[in-house]
């Protein structure tokens, strides 16, 4: 089970956690002009890196507010955990 | 190739079974294939096994990184069935069951395919709808499929405690379900496919595309560049990196799903017990290891671990259902990468790049499929043109809007 830093409450376990996949996937800006096709690609492909990862996180069983986290998918080890809008963590694999 | 029979077992036990000859050869790799499989579980093999005996197609690879069958095919619960709710998906899961019903002779190699019966216990009012709706749905595709009422179902589980935290309020019967031994799938076409002159190469890792004219042309791999007219990638929860080499995305995240076996004992459960709700998926190995399916964690990871908290989770429900196994002590627990897709259905599809197909995204579900798996995309890699029971797997269904969307149907699919 990992250890997660809520930017608002603090270390608790994963448990009080939901992780809900890939983050800074920016919902297309013209959405009534994309095509099936550009729909398709936002919505369900995604980078699934083996590696670093960019991932939402909600405080399920706490606070309720979503944030990001950057976790090593090989180790699982969490490298930082940040507010929404905050700057993306630049973090080499 | 030494054909297996009664007769070569009397043989070699004479010489005290030192004669056996090798299931399959080691060659080192051609310059250039025909085909190149990626990826060397059930579906790769079977893949390279269906091209060399159906397909007249030429000379065929497999690369495979690590072993054979050391990715989800020898981590899985080896629980095979063809009851899903959807025509697209009874297609390719029926036509594999048929596949099944005779591939222990077909290879020459006993897959200890066991039809003994499977289980889908529903455990609230919204289980029964489920299986109200999809049993009378895989009924209507001519697919065996009977509803059980609990009396029935502690007629074949006697010791199964039917009113607890999880009442069991009836189940879904397939009498054709069962189990395979999972590690004798990979080596069974491992061998029969070497036997058709197929080269099977281990401890080959494929580490790029050489693509020219968007058509792919070769592989790089850590035993150097391979030439190849058309290539098949198999390689489950790594499928993401092997198109990201090749330069597009899939709608796929990888996950870790856990198993764990107990100390072995005497014959006690002798079907399988599937229970989805609650994450629990229970038989008996012909060794007598309890094997029990776990749920996949909630974060995607290639740790090949898992959480912990999963198999606490698992194990709960199992012991309500089953006091009698509350003192056995678990010997195993390991965890394989499943390649998940939204609607829980597979990729079987052409891609982006010409002459570059994928298998991929069977997710948590995928060994039931083998036979049939690798027999359409064998022929649709020979042909160029994808097999109709494949065609509605496309990658472009996620483009579309023509999902398969067993998740919603089933809520999991071991
Ligand atoms: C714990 C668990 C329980 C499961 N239970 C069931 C079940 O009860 N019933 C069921 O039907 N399914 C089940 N599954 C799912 C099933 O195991 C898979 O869907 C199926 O085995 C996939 O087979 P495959 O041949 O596609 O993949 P794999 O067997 O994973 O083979 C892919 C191969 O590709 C290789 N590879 C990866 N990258 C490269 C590279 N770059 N170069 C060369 N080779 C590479 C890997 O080493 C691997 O050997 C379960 C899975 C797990 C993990
Ligand atoms: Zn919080």
């Amino acid at each position: 089970m990992l250890i997660i830093t809520c930017p608002w409450c603090g270390q608790r376990d994963q448990s009080e956690f939901t992780a809900h996949g890939e983050a800074h996937v920016a919902r297309p800006e013209h959405p009534e002009q994309l095509t099936e096709s550009q729909w398709g690609d936002y919505v369900f492909f995604r980078s699934n890196p083996k590696g670093v990862h960019h991932e939402r996180w909600v405080h399920t069983h706490g606070c309720r507010r979503w944030f990001n986290v950057v976790r090593d998918t090989v180790t699982d080890h969490i490298f930082a955990t940040y507010r929404p809008g905050e700057r993306k963590p630049e973090i080499k694999g | 190739m030494e054909r297996y029979s009664i007769f070569s077992l009397a043989r070699n036990a004479i010489s005290h079974h030192r004669g056996w000859q090798r299931a399959w050869r080691s060659p080192d790799p051609q310059k250039t294939y025909d085909v190149v499989i990626i990826g060397g579980g059930g579906h790769g093999l079977a893949t390279a096994y269906y091209l060399a005996r159906e397909c007249d197609a030429g000379r065929v690879a497999v690369l495979e990184k690590g072993w054979l069958g050391g990715g989800n095919t020898g981590r899985n619960t080896t629980i095979v069935r063809s009851n899903y709710l959807w025509d697209e998906s009874a297609g390719i899961y029926e036509h594999a069951m048929k596949l099944w019903e005779k591939l222990s002779a077909d290879l020459n190699y006993n897959v200890m395919f066991s039809q003994r019966g499977l289980l889908h216990l529903a455990h609230s009012v919204h289980d029964m709808q489920e299986i109200g709706r999809r049993g009378s749905a895989i009924y209507l595709n001519g697919i065996d499929s009977e509803f059980l009422t609990p009396g029935q179902v502690r007629e074949m589980v006697p010791f199964i405690n039917l009113d607890c935290r999880y009442p069991v309020m009836g189940a879904l019967l397939q009498r054709r379900g069962g189990t395979a031994r999972h590690d004798a799938v990979a080596w069974g076409y491992a061998r029969a496919a070497d036997n058709l002159g197929v080269d099977i190469i281990q401890n080959c890792e494929v580490t790029g595309f050489r693509i020219e004219d968007n058509t792919v042309t070769g592989i790089e791999t850590t035993r150097g560049l391979i030439g190849a007219r058309k290539v098949g990638c198999v390689v489950a929860g790594h499928c993401s990196q092997l198109a990201e080499l090749a330069g597009f995305r899939l709608p796929i995240e990888s996950f870790p799903l856990q198993a764990l076996v107990s100390e072995p004992v005497k014959p006690v459960l002798d079907c399988v017990v599937m229970s989805g709700s609650v994450h629990a998926y229970i038989s008996q190995s012909d060794k007598g290891e309890l094997v029990i399916g776990a749920g996949s964690d909630g974060y995607n990871s290639y740790s090949q671990r898992g959480g912990f908290d999963i198999i606490e989770e698992t194990v709960g429900p199992v012991i309500e259902l089953y006091p009698v196994f509350s003192r056995l002590k678990m010997l195993r627990h390991w965890a394989g990468i499943v390649d998940v897709t939204v609607d829980r259905s597979p990729i079987i599809s052409r891609t982006p790049v010409k002459n570059l197909f994928f298998n991929c995204g069977w997710g948590t579900g995928g060994f039931k499929a083998t036979p049939g798996s690798g027999h359409v995309f064998a022929h649709s890699i020979a042909r160029g043109e994808m097999h109709p029971i494949a065609e509605p797997f496309s990658i472009n269904r996620f483009n579309t809007g023509a999902l398969i969307d067993e998740g919603a149907a089933a809520a999991v699919a071991h």
